[in-house]
């Protein structure tokens, strides 16, 4: 492998706080000398002209879904990671809703084999419990050692108080983060979008914001009980005002707490469904407008750790059905950035080095997935490189997922990812 | 970002019958739905504005006055399907009477006779009927939206004979015109039409597309809608739903104060876990004779069907003098005729979608 020496661009690296024009030398797969313009010498190297752009860290995406094994026609690992390395992401963690759903080490194993045809790195996050069906819990300690980095049963929440507490108490002695789909299933039956005034008038049974809000309290409640410093819960998909404030709260009591936002969910509202576009179905549904506001707001305040996609692709097949039939979810490597950039950098404000922080730095941070989201030296060669201002318009069409379920399709977008570098290697480069 | 926020509304607008806003530099989103909507479509009563309801009520007295032999060369041998996934006794029957009656073709496709029993999607039926020439759909699904899927799949005009809890728009039209008969009111269509009246909408609302499509009409036109019935099929989201709708739980109150009044079906079919006791509902929101004689001896009584007697309505009610019901089944037909030469006829073959 080459070395790689990126030149004459914008540096922003958020974990040792450069924003600023610097050269940076990418060697055996990891970051090896940053430094004033033209200040790096290195013979032999691949010079990547960066003048005019910004070279960030390869960002990272801790909630994922990549359909393998078992539903490789709405995405496999080797496409998922193809449509993320042109989204600007180097690391993406892998959700254990496959089929079978990944509650072993075989599984986790399977995931990362060379033979998937990752083009980026893949960390597998496995159930929480043992086929997510929230009985018994798996096997933590040879879970983590065959390469798991937290355990969730996404999708299928935890209910029980019981197996919550145990799930929590055992992941802290393992040193692994507990994530939770906040989703109280037993006011949700039916539901296929945000109770409310709309869904009524939909004639579409609606899922409260309590549903969301409740389990997260409870949660808190039993996180409180567990007397282990290292005990981590971590909320998915968090989309209402209620769930940020407990998270918040429970924070302010010393509570090792974190939660992620998707792009979705501080950028649409409910009004996206008022045509029942199944393109705009998601579990958590689209809130209404005081929800999406407190995201934002909790984004701009810091009380919201990172920013996930929750890509979720699905074949057109399936979504071009009735909408209360049509699957949840949305695909979301490939817009997050450009949308990130949009809304947060230009619609409110916030300095691009925290754009970014929320996309690679803090993921990474959440998971404690080591030496990524960073260009310090010694780092992971993880790099994205992406023109700020550069305007383009997002087509699902000519997405490299195999799903193309994107309400955003059509969108214009500013911020464009021009090359995406995975340990050393260019996985992307824009035509 | 400016571009970007002038670029959410167009999202989420694009798949309505009106043309969006034109939409900066992005082009036309390729939707996977991908054909717009007939303008001859009848998907929610909100789709018409009043000089549309106006027309189709001027069509339907038309239509009803015409010569039989004269209304059947309207749409001679012209193709239009009705394809039902839930039974239906009135509507199947009235649109069916009306599109044979205006000369057309009729064809049925029933989901327990067909190939929906197979697993045929929704999508599928629809280009498999645009392939054998239909030109028209009349859609009846227990999925609310779906005729939102029929019409953008096939780029037909679509006519929604009731979808899931949504809307059930030709009733609420039919209902409007035998309001219009019984209270006399002959005045031109306009939102003052029926200023003073006040119509209460009674039983299982959360289920029922006839009371969504009823409490979006009525109030446009000047009217007053009383919604009445218990928590668990009445939330109290429900008032949010237009204005001049409002909540009356006590339907004794409501009755004082109502010219019409509407009963509705509790549809078992749909309860999915609620549990409502009969014996008290019936004891509170039943329209007996001698609630309805105490506290509404003059309002006009209506039912869309079908009717439990003995349960929300008794038979001294249903069959009484105070009863339009037998009146609304008649104008189905005649509204009925009115949409389906509206989707098919002269008229709607402007702005024709995909696949013609």
């Amino acid at each position: 492998m080459a070395a790689i020496l990126i030149r004459g661009g914008h540096l922003i690296d958020p974990s040792s706080g450069v924003d600023a024009p610097r050269d940076i030398l990418l060697n055996e797969g990891r970051v090896s000398a940053v430094d004033a313009p033209g200040k790096i010498k290195h013979a032999g190297a691949e010079i990547i002209d960066a003048k005019g752009l910004v070279v960030a860290p390869g960002l990272v995406d801790i909630h994922v879904h990549l359909r393998e094994p078992g539903q490789g026609y709405k995405e496999t690992i080797a496409s998922g990671t193809a449509a993320a390395a042109a989204g600007g992401f180097t690391t993406v963690c892998a959700m254990p809703n496959t089929v079978p759903v990944n509650d072993s080490p075989e599984t986790t194993r399977w995931i990362l084999a060379p033979e998937r045809g990752a083009s980026i790195r893949v960390f597998p996050i496995a159930a929480a419990t043992r086929g997510s069906m929230g009985d018994a819990l798996t096997e933590y300690g040879s879970l983590k050692a065959a390469g798991a980095v937290a355990v969730t049963d996404d999708g299928k929440p935890i209910l029980g108080d019981a197996i919550m507490r145990e799930a929590l108490t055992t992941a802290a002695r393992m040193n692994l983060p507990v994530i939770q789909h906040a989703e109280d299933t037993r006011l949700t039956g039916g539901c296929s979008m945000n109770a409310g005034a709309l869904a009524f008038k939909l004639g579409l049974r609606g899922m409260p914001i309590e549903a969301e809000s409740g389990l997260v309290e409870r949660d808190l409640r039993l996180l409180a009980q567990v007397k282990d410093a290292r005990a981590h819960l971590h909320v998915a998909h968090l989309s209402t005002k209620a769930a940020l404030d407990a998270v918040k709260r429970a924070r302010r009591n010393g509570l090792r707490v974190t939660c992620e936002v998707a792009p979705h969910h501080f950028i649409l509202t409910e009004e996206a469904v008022s045509q029942y576009d199944t393109r705009a179905k998601m579990n958590p549904p689209l809130r209404a407008e005081a929800d999406r506001a407190a995201m934002i707001e909790g984004i701009l305040e810091g009380a919201v750790d990172a920013i996930a996609t929750d890509h979720a692709p699905h074949a057109a097949h399936e979504k071009e059905q009735e909408f209360e039939r049509a699957p949840n979810g949305i695909t979301g490597l490939e817009s997050a950035l450009g949308l990130s950039i949009s809304v947060l950098h230009g619609r409110h404000r916030m300095p691009l080095g925290r754009v970014i922080s929320l996309l690679s730095t803090q993921p990474a941070n959440v998971l404690c997935l080591k030496g990524r989201g960073s260009l310090a030296v010694g780092a992971f060669a993880d790099v994205v490189i992406f023109d700020p201002a550069k305007k383009w318009v997002f087509k699902a069409i000519d997405s490299r997922s195999k799903s193309k379920n994107t309400p955003f399709d059509g969108w214009e977008m500013t911020g464009q990812v021009l090359t995406t570098i995975s340990e050393g290697r260019v996985v992307y480069r824009r035509s | 970002m400016s571009t970007l926020t002038e670029n959410r509304k167009p999202a989420a607008v694009r798949a309505k019958a009106v043309p969006a806003p034109s939409v900066k530099h992005a082009e036309v989103p390729a939707i996977i739905h991908s054909a717009s909507i007939h303008p001859g479509s009848l998907l929610s009563i909100s789709d018409l504005s009043l000089e549309d309801v106006a027309s189709i009520l001027e069509s339907a007295d038309e239509l009803e006055a015409e010569p039989a032999i004269r209304r059947a060369e309207r749409l001679f041998k012209r193709r239009v399907s009705l394809l039902f996934y839930e039974s239906s006794t009135r509507t199947r029957t009235s649109f069916e009477l009306a599109a044979k009656a205006l000369g057309a073709d009729t064809s049925l496709v029933s989901a327990q006779s067909s190939s929906i029993e197979k697993g045929e999607s929704l999508k599928d039926t629809g280009i498999t009927l645009r392939a054998l020439g239909a030109e028209c759909i009349i859609l009846r699904s227990p999925f609310s939206g779906s005729p939102y899927l029929l019409a953008q799949e096939t780029g037909l005009p679509v006519l929604n004979a009731g979808d899931g809890m949504h809307e059930h728009p030709s009733q609420a039209l039919l209902d409007l015109r035998t309001i219009l008969q019984r209270l006399e009111k002959n005045g031109k269509v306009s939102d003052k039409l029926l200023d003073g009246v006040t119509v209460t909408i009674c039983g299982d609302i959360f289920h029922s597309r006839v009371a969504r499509s009823n409490a979006l009409l009525l109030p446009r036109l000047g009217a007053r809608v009383l919604l009445c019935g218990p928590t668990p099929l009445l939330p109290e989201t429900a008032a949010g739903m237009s204005h001049n709708v409002s909540i009356e739980r006590d339907f004794d109150k409501a009755l004082e104060q109502s010219q019409v009044v509407m009963m509705l079906r509790i549809q078992k079919e749909r309860l999915a876990g609620l549990s409502v006791d009969l014996e008290q509902y019936t004891s509170r929101y039943q329209a007996n004779a001698e609630r309805i004689a105490a506290h509404a001896p003059k309002a006009v009584i209506m039912h869309p069907g079908p009717m439990i007697r003995g349960l929300e309505i008794t038979s001294e009610v249903a069959d009484g003098p105070q009863s339009g019901i037998e009146q609304q089944v008649k104008n189905g037909v005649a509204i009925r005729m009115a949409l389906v030469l509206r989707a098919v006829g002269e008229a709607a073959k402007t702005g024709k979608g995909k696949g013609r």
